[in-house]
């Protein structure tokens, strides 16, 4: 399998991300600058968290409007698999690639703790390492992560197994609607989520909770 | 707007700077003329407190700054200490304490950005930051406002510049009302053959700016910072800086690209008295002379002066001197960055500093005596008095109680609040968080090493007997490293005092540094760079003599680590230190002070030799896989500590010998 990392400036979680990929894949990813002229062939993109343009304008919008984001799109549509962190996440909500979108937190306040997660439809290669309603630790680190959607997106985004995971046990940081900390579009080959699974794969982090969304995610594109 | 650069120099004009008489009398000695305008701006930017150390320098020269391991102390941008494999830690802390009692959010966010900064000058990445806050009564009416202020622009920059917050002190104490403390902290990891420094060499070689535009911001901050306040400090607001962490993270990482190339022959960051600073210190450390043509600076707003220029304190800016023939090569790493590269000027060696603007010369100064040959004092000192012993009405109260009340204090109570605002885990290589005695920060690259942090002090004990706070605050930075495993291998210091114009003040500031000296000789601990912060006083009143230690050690095996919580239920609780016949302290306690409103008595001495003796058989305890939780007793003492473990793990403790003993 091939995956590849995008890179805007202003991300500051490629460095985890890149580790994580090559911890389980066993190769470096390929890092793809914003600016690059052509997006290489590959089964896996991956947008990680940071302040891609130092969130200025809003989380996320100005990535989300550059030249790389339209081969992206076609690449989507063709089936690739992506996945989208944090402010990757956010790109991908303001690139339209997903449902919904993130607001600033309920508490007005960035926040970096360690929250529960709910996996809920486990029936993707993103998810397929956890069971059905297992729940998993998982930290986050984000300032805008409150997941909005109009009632008629949400009820469309429950309806269709959109919920890849949700804050569970009480544990909602942000003030998402329906505890939602992570979505897929309707081909479940795009995934946003806020928190940082890349930060939970090996025991000295304390876990490795996060350890199988990669496992089963690049076993699965290979 | 004409600017008249040979408007006339009045007293009042050399006042407004913060140039004394007699300083004045000196410029005039040394250049056998009248200043111009802009020159008086380079002599009050480089001759301030902030910049010069002229009270402190005399002092400063007595601590111990060698060892071993030590590659650069202070004089750099930040100091180097050599950890094993080819590998070093580059650390620093640095106050931002007067912008951020001006705008708390700003003030914080650019004392954060500077420090950042300092440390990727010398060729390291970022790998962990703290910060160490001091803030007025819970109660002052400007309190909630600055903690929130503060907090948030601490989280809002080093949070978007992606650099984990691993550990720091959050204290209240009224005599911060009217003068908060911000000092910051950051290391970096540098290969040792990489590093960087600010000397310039090579005559006839391009001066370089890069980064961000010069604007109007923070003109005057570094002589702003080395006043007293007053109520009118409101006014101030203009000389606070504005940070982009954006900026700064695509700073940080065309500097490490450009480093890279092997172009940069020698790099400032420009920080306090920006340009001007940056260009006389790299022209002065090389023994070099520089020429700047302003017409070529990068501005963000028209018409601005050479006098602005020159005093601005931009953020996100860096000077270098580059190879010419690599200079093509290096622009081109800015421009993928996009981010400004101009060259704008050049090294010279005629030991001037020159400066140019409308083909006019504005500035013509000696650059030696501009730069490390500026003024220095030995201000009169008077040896602060030794407290009286604490009488023998010492109120009782119930254990119990006592410790619900204390762990329930503004002083006591967890600071999740806080260091939850904080990105603590970027990077992948947290190994312990916030809220332990240090924190922990796995090394990269290196299968078992690691790196703990953690800033220290304890300002009342200062107040009460400098030279025994000092040594406690050396002694209690050695101690929570230790209390992780870790060797300790470096400090820095961060010394927050009052006006050093008062012989008192001033005796604080002596005797602090005559502990922290003896603390650091005893423990093996060298000081590799450091801040002094003075004229911390409002109205005349000075804040608590606050000597900030942040300590650096090194853990060989992470995998054999302490931490503060509790390990599992069943094990035994042991306390290690202080044999029983020296009895217990309570002057200057927390006890005292928080739940009696009484700060009287001696504050607890330290044994330095002791100290090192129990720290060293408990860090063996730890590596030999004995010790499996181990916390160090200070505020609160062994009732506080005792808490923190079952907190921290959430299993309890039984001691039975504390059963009808004094608290």
């Amino acid at each position: 399998m091939r995956a590849a990392v995008i890179v805007f400036p202003g991300l500051n979680r490629e460095r985890d991300m890149i580790a994580a990929l090559k911890r389980f894949s066993g190769e470096a990813p390929l890092v793809v600058w914003h600016k690059d002229p052509e997006l290489p062939r590959a089964d896996l993109y991956v947008i990680p968290g940071g302040f891609s343009y130092g969130d200025y304008l809003r989380a996320g919008a100005i990535a989300a409007r550059s030249p790389i984001m339209g081969k992206l799109r076609e690449r989507a549509a063709a089936g690739a698999y992506i996945l989208g962190v944090c402010n990757g996440f956010q790109i991908l909500t303001e690139a339209g690639l997903l449902p919904g979108v993130l607001m600033r937190n309920a508490s007005l306040k960035f926040v970096c703790r360690e929250v529960r997660l709910e996996a809920v439809n486990t029936d993707t290669p993103f998810t397929a390492g956890y069971a059905p309603g297992q729940v998993f630790r998982c930290p986050v680190a984000h300032a805008d992560g409150n997941y909005f959607a109009d009632a008629e997106t949400l009820a469309a985004v429950e309806g269709n197994g959109q919920v890849a995971f949700r804050y569970a046990e009480g544990t909602n940081p942000n003030g998402s609607l329906n505890d939602i900390a992570g979505v897929f579009n309707e081909g479940k080959n795009v995934l946003g989520l806020m928190p940082h699974p890349e930060d939970l794969i090996e025991p000295a982090q304390g876990g490795t909770d996060g350890a199988p969304l990669f496992e089963t995610l690049l076993a699965s594109a290979a | 707007m004409s600017f008249d650069n040979n408007r006339p120099i009045t007293p009042e004009l050399v006042a407004s700077h913060g140039l004394k008489p007699d300083e004045y009398q000196k410029i005039l000695d040394l250049i056998g003329r009248p200043p111009t305008f802009t020159e008086l701006g380079i002599f009050s930017a480089m001759w301030n407190e902030h910049c010069s150390y002229k009270s402190s320098k005399k002092w400063l020269r007595t601590l111990p700054t060698t060892g071993p391991r030590v590659i650069q102390g202070p004089g750099e941008n930040a100091g180097v200490v050599d950890i094993g494999d080819g590998q070093a830690v580059v650390f620093k802390m640095e106050s931002h304490n007067h912008p951020s009692f001006i705008e708390p959010y700003q003030g914080a966010a650019t004392g954060v950005g500077g420090i950042l900064r300092d440390v990727f000058t010398m060729g390291a990445r970022p790998i962990a930051a703290m910060n160490a806050l001091r803030f007025g009564s819970p109660e002052h009416e400007k309190t909630r406002h600055l903690v929130s202020g503060v907090v948030a622009g601490i989280g809002g920059y080093g949070n978007a510049f992606g650099v984990p917050t691993v550990g720091g002190e959050l204290e209240f104490d009224r005599s911060y009302n009217g003068n908060i403390l911000v000092n910051a902290f950051a290391a970096g990891l540098v290969e040792t053959d990489s590093i960087f420094y600010s000397k310039a060499e090579g005559v006839g070689l391009p001066v370089v700016y890069l980064g961000a535009k010069t604007g109007r911001d923070g003109v005057g901050g570094a002589t702003m910072a080395s006043a007293e306040f007053d109520d009118e400090i409101e006014e101030k607001r203009p000389t606070v800086q504005v940070g982009d962490p954006f900026t700064e993270k695509r700073l940080l990482e065309a500097c490490l690209e450009l480093m890279a190339t092997g172009a940069v022959i020698a790099i400032q960051d420009m920080g306090a008295a920006g340009l001007t600073c940056s260009a006389v210190e790299m022209g002065a450390k090389g023994d070099l002379g520089i020429a700047l043509d302003l017409d070529r600076v990068p501005v963000r707003e028209a018409a601005m002066t050479p006098y602005e220029m020159m005093l601005s304190e931009s953020q996100e800016r860096m000077l270098m001197v580059l190879h010419p023939e690599k200079e093509a090569e290096a622009r081109a790493v800015f421009e993928k960055w996009e981010l400004d590269f101009a060259t704008v000027g050049v090294t010279t060696d005629d030991l001037r500093f020159r400066v140019k603007w409308h083909g006019e010369e504005v500035a013509n100064l000696p650059i030696k005596e501009l730069g490390d040959e500026a003024p220095e004092y030995d201000r009169p000192w008077v040896a602060t008095a030794r407290p009286a012993p604490l009488p023998n009405d010492i109120p009782r109260m119930d254990v119990a109680d006592a410790l619900l009340a204390l762990i329930g204090g503004p002083h006591g109570s967890s600071r999740r609040w806080v260091f939850e605002q904080y990105d603590t885990l970027i990077g992948g290589n947290t190994l312990l968080r916030p809220g332990g005695d240090a924190g922990v920060i796995r090394v990269e690259g290196h299968p078992t090493k690691a790196l703990a942090f953690t800033s220290d002090v304890t300002p009342r004990y200062c107040e009460a007997d400098p030279f025994e706070g000092g040594k406690q605050a050396v002694a209690e930075a050695w101690r929570n490293l230790t209390a992780t495993g870790a060797t300790p291998i470096g400090a820095t210091d961060n010394l927050n005092f009052g006006n050093p114009e008062k012989p008192e003040i001033m005796g604080q500031l002596v005797g602090a540094v005559r502990g922290i000296a003896e603390a650091c000789r005893a423990l093996d601990f060298p000081i590799v760079s450091g801040n002094v912060s003075l004229y911390n006083e409002t109205n005349g009143r000075g804040i608590l003599p606050t000597p900030t230690i942040g300590g650096v050690g090194l853990i060989p095996d992470w995998s054999r680590m302490a931490r503060a919580g509790f390990a599992a239920p069943g094990e035994l609780i042991l306390l290690f230190g202080a044999p029983p016949e020296w009895g217990t302290h309570l002057g200057q306690s927390i006890y005292l002070r928080d739940l009696f409103d009484r700060r009287e008595g001696p504050p607890p001495p330290v044994d330095l030799s002791h100290e090192r003796r129990t720290g060293d058989y408990v860090r063996r305890l730890i590596r030999d896989g004995i010790a499996t939780a181990v916390h160090d007793l200070s505020d609160g003492g062994l009732a506080v500590a005792l808490a923190e473990m079952a907190i921290a793990s959430g299993i309890g403790a039984k001691v039975n010998q504390l059963n009808d003993v004094d608290p």
